[in-house]
C-alpha cells in the first residue's frame, strides 16, 4: 500500500501545493478547525471536524452563474464559465466524504448542474479515517464506515505513516502525478488499529440510533405527527444548521447590477427562512413549524423516497453542536421514533 | 462546456396585449424569428429581465403554434410590474421548458374534456384548449367553464368569444362574480356554476385557478359524481431553479417544477397538505 511517513507529510503537502491548490483543515485562532488553502507553515489540524463542511469547495456559498450585457432594449447573454483548475482537498472526514454521494444525486442528475460538475471533475477528495470520534458522531447509523471513508483517495494512519488507498480513477491519476513522494508500506499494523477503532465507534452514545421509523413510506404519518409543534418551538430560524450541514443544498438565484450590465449569481438559501417559499398569494409554510418540519422531513423522508432509501444526513454532528437552541436531527429522530 | 439550463436564451417581445386591467399577454419570438424552444401544453418557462427579476410563467400558447410563444402575466410585483410597463421590441431572457405537461397525447386523447378556469388560471389551460382545437379529431366534446371577478377580468375574452365559441363541438360557459352593466351572461362563482351546469361524468376535467376556487370546484365535482382520477390541475409554488435542485418548490417528496406542475387529484391526495 502507498504510504508516506508522518514526518514527511508536510513535504508532501508542499509538493502538491506547488502544482495545484491544496486545502486542508487547520486550527483557527479560536481553536476550531477550518479548511484553508495550504501555505508554507500550514499545520494539519488534529481536530475531528471543520466548522464548515467540505461542500464549500464544490458548492460554494456564492458563485457567478452568467453575465448579461444590456444596451437599450437589447440583452446579450455572456457565458462566463471556465474550466476550473485542478485542486485537492485533504483531510475530509468519512461523513463529509459521503455527503458528496448525496450532493451528486441532486446536482449530477439530469439536467446536470455544470457548475458543480466542473468542480467535481477537477477536485480530488482525499479523505481521512477517524480514530477518536466525538460523542456527537453518528455516521455509522447511516452505514458509513468512519475508518474506511469514501473519497477519491482515503488516508489512514498507524501513528507512524499515512497510508493512501486509491478508490477512483481520479485518485489514481493523482497518486501517479506525485508518485515520487510515496513509498511502499505494509499496512498490517494499520488493519489492527482499524479493528480497534471500529469497536470504539460501536460504543458511541448515538451508535444505536435507529432509522427504522423513517423513509419514504412513512411520509404521511411523520408529516402529520403532533410532535412537530413541540420540537420546533425553540427554533429561531437562524439557518445555521443548514449552512454548516454538508448535505444541505438549497439555493437562491439573484441579480447584481454592475456598471455595464448584470451579474446573475446563486447563493446558499435556507428552508428555515420565512421568505423561502413566500408567494404573492400567500405562503404554504406559514410558521416555523412548517419550515422546521421541512428540513427534517427532507433528510429523513423525502430524500430517501427519491433516492432508493438513502438518507439525506451523514451524521456529522455539526447541527448538534452549533444550534443556538440545542435542537437537532437526533432529537427529532428520537422524538418521532418513540411514537412508533 | 455543455450548456446549462440556468443559462437562459434571449427572446424579443413582439406584441403586448392588455387582456384585463392587471393581465397582459406577451408574445415572445427568438431574435431570428420562430420559437425560442418547443414545449408541451402545461409546461412553464422562466422569464426574466436581468437586474429586475426572474419568474416562472405558464406558456399559454399552444405547441401547434410554430411562430411564437405567449405568456399571460398578472401584475403583482417587481418583475411583473416592469413587464407591464415595457414596450414591444424589448428583449427578455427565457429558459425552459420546465415541468411535466397535461397528458394530451395519452390519457386525454379521445376523451370528452371539461376545462374549468378561474381568473389568471386560464393561462395554463389556454395552451391545452388551443392544442385540442388544432387537433380537433383527436378529442371528444369540449366544454369550457370560465369565470372571473368581472367582465373586464376575463383573460383572452376576444379569443374566447370569437374563436372558441365557434369551434366545432365546443361549448363555452362564462360567468362573473357579481352583476355588471352590459353583461348578459351568467353571474355567480365558478364552483356553483359547475354544480348548476351538471356536466356528465364521462368527462375528463382540467381545473386551474386560485387555490380556494380549485378546492370548492373539486368539492362540486365530487358531488356530481366525478372521481379524483378524472380531474387534473396545476400547482403553483415559489420557484427558482425549475429543475428540482434549489429545494424550494416541493410538496412532500415531489418537486412541483419537475414532477409537476400538472397533477391528478389522486396523486395530490398521497401528498402532505402543504400548498
Ligand atoms: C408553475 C408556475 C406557473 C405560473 N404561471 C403564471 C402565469 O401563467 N401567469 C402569471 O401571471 N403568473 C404565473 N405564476 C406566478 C409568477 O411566477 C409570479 O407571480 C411572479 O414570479 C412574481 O414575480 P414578481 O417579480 O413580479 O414579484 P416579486 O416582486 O418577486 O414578488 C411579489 C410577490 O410575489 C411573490 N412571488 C415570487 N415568486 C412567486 C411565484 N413563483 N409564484 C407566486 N408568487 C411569487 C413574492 O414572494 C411576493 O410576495 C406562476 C408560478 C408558477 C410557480
Ligand atoms: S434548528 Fe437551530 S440552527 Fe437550525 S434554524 Fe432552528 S435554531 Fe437555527
Ligand atoms: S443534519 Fe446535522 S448531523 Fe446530519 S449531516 Fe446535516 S449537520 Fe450533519
Ligand atoms: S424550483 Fe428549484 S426545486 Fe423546484
Amino acid at each position: 500500500m502507498l504510504k508516506i511517513s508522518l514526518d514527511r507529510l508536510d513535504d508532501f503537502f508542499a509538493r502538491v501545493a506547488s502544482e495545484q491548490s491544496l486545502y486542508m483543515p487547520v486550527d483557527r485562532e479560536d481553536g476550531q478547525a477550518e479548511f484553508r488553502k495550504w501555505t508554507e507553515g500550514s499545520k494539519l489540524s488534529q481536530r475531528l471536524n471543520t466548522v464548515r463542511s467540505a461542500k464549500d469547495f464544490f458548492f460554494p456559498q456564492t458563485e457567478n452563474l452568467v453575465d448579461f450585457k444590456i444596451q437599450g432594449k437589447n440583452i446579450e447573454v455572456l457565458d462566463t464559465r471556465e474550466e476550473c483548475e485542478d485542486f485537492a482537498v485533504f483531510g475530509v472526514r468519512a461523513c463529509d466524504a459521503r455527503s458528496f454521494s448525496i450532493l451528486d444525486k441532486v446536482f449530477l442528475c439530469e439536467p446536470v448542474d455544470s457548475y458543480y460538475k466542473n468542480r467535481r471533475e477537477h477536485g480530488v477528495i482525499i479523505s481521512l479515517s477517524c480514530t477518536r470520534p466525538a460523542e456527537t458522531c453518528f455516521c455509522t447509523v447511516f452505514g458509513i464506515d468512519p475508518v474506511e471513508p469514501e473519497g477519491d483517495i482515503s488516508c489512514s494512519t498507524d501513528g507512524k505513516s499515512m497510508f493512501f488507498k486509491v478508490n477512483t480513477p481520479k485518485g489514481e491519476e493523482f497518486v501517479k502525478k506525485f508518485a515520487d513522494v510515496f513509498e511502499d508500506g505494509d499496512p498490517a499494523q494499520l488493519e489492527k488499529m482499524k479493528e480497534f477503532s471500529r469497536n470504539v465507534f460501536k460504543k458511541l452514545p448515538l451508535a444505536n440510533l435507529s432509522t427504522d421509523s423513517f423513509g419514504g413510506d412513512k411520509m404521511m404519518k411523520l408529516f402529520n405527527s403532533p410532535k412537530w409543534a413541540e420540537l420546533s418551538e425553540a427554533c429561531i430560524g437562524c439557518g445555521t444548521c443548514t449552512f454548516i450541514c454538508p448535505t444541505c443544498q438549497c439555493y437562491d438565484i439573484r441579480d447584481f447590477k454592475t456598471n455595464d450590465g448584470v451579474k446573475r449569481f446563486r447563493c446558499w438559501d435556507s428552508c428555515m427562512y420565512s421568505e423561502f417559499t413566500k408567494m404573492a398569494h400567500g405562503n404554504p409554510r406559514v410558521s416555523q413549524l412548517e419550515r422546521f418540519r421541512q428540513r427534517f422531513m427532507h433528510k429523513l423522508v423525502y430524500f430517501p423516497s427519491n433516492n432508493d432509501g438513502e438518507f439525506g444526513c451523514v451524521g456529522c454532528g455539526r447541527c448538534l453542536t452549533k444550534c443556538p437552541s440545542s435542537i437537532n436531527i437526533v432529537k427529532v429522530m428520537k422524538a418521532l421514533e418513540v411514537e412508533e | 462546456m455543455n450548456s446549462d439550463t440556468l443559462i437562459p436564451l434571449v427572446g424579443v417581445v413582439t406584441d403586448i396585449r392588455q387582456d384585463t386591467p392587471d393581465v397582459k399577454t406577451f408574445r415572445v419570438v427568438a431574435p431570428n424569428g420562430g420559437k425560442v424552444f418547443e414545449h408541451m401544453p402545461g409546461q412553464c418557462a422562466m422569464l426574466s429581465v436581468p437586474g429586475v427579476g426572474e419568474g416562472m410563467f405558464s406558456i399559454t400558447s399552444s405547441p401547434t403554434n410554430t411562430e411564437f410563444m405567449e405568456f399571460s402575466i398578472k401584475k403583482c410585483g417587481c418583475l411583473t410590474d416592469w413587464l407591464h410597463s415595457m414596450e414591444t421590441g424589448q428583449m427578455v431572457t427565457v429558459r425552459g421548458p420546465y415541468g411535466n405537461h397535461f397528458p394530451v397525447e395519452s390519457e386525454l386523447k379521445n376523451k370528452n374534456l371539461l376545462f374549468i378556469a378561474g381568473g389568471i388560471g386560464l393561462a395554463p389551460l389556454r395552451s391545452v384548449i388551443n392544442y385540442v382545437r388544432d387537433k380537433r379529431s383527436d378529442y371528444g366534446d369540449v366544454q369550457v367553464v370560465y369565470g372571473s371577478r368581472s367582465m373586464d377580468d376575463l383573460v383572452d375574452y376576444r379569443e374566447i368569444v370569437e374563436e372558441w365559441t365557434n369551434a366545432e363541438r365546443f361549448q363555452v360557459n362564462l360567468t362573473i362574480d357579481r352583476p355588471q352593466d352590459g353583461w348578459e351572461g351568467h353571474v355567480g362563482f365558478v364552483p356553483d356554476y359547475v354544480r348548476e351546469l351538471a356536466p356528465s361524468t364521462d368527462k375528463t376535467v382540467l381545473v386551474c385557478g386560485p387555490p380556494i376556487m380549485i378546492k370548492f370546484t373539486l368539492k362540486a365535482l365530487k358531488e356530481l359524481g366525478f372521481t379524483e382520477t378524472q380531474v387534473y390541475t396545476t400547482m403553483e409554488l415559489r420557484m427558482k431553479c425549475g429543475v428540482g435542485k434549489c429545494g424550494r418548490c416541493n410538496i412532500g417528496d415531489k418537486y412541483v417544477c419537475k414532477d409537476g406542475p400538472v397533477f391528478r387529484f389522486d396523486q395530490l391526495d398521497r401528498l402532505p397538505d402543504e400548498y
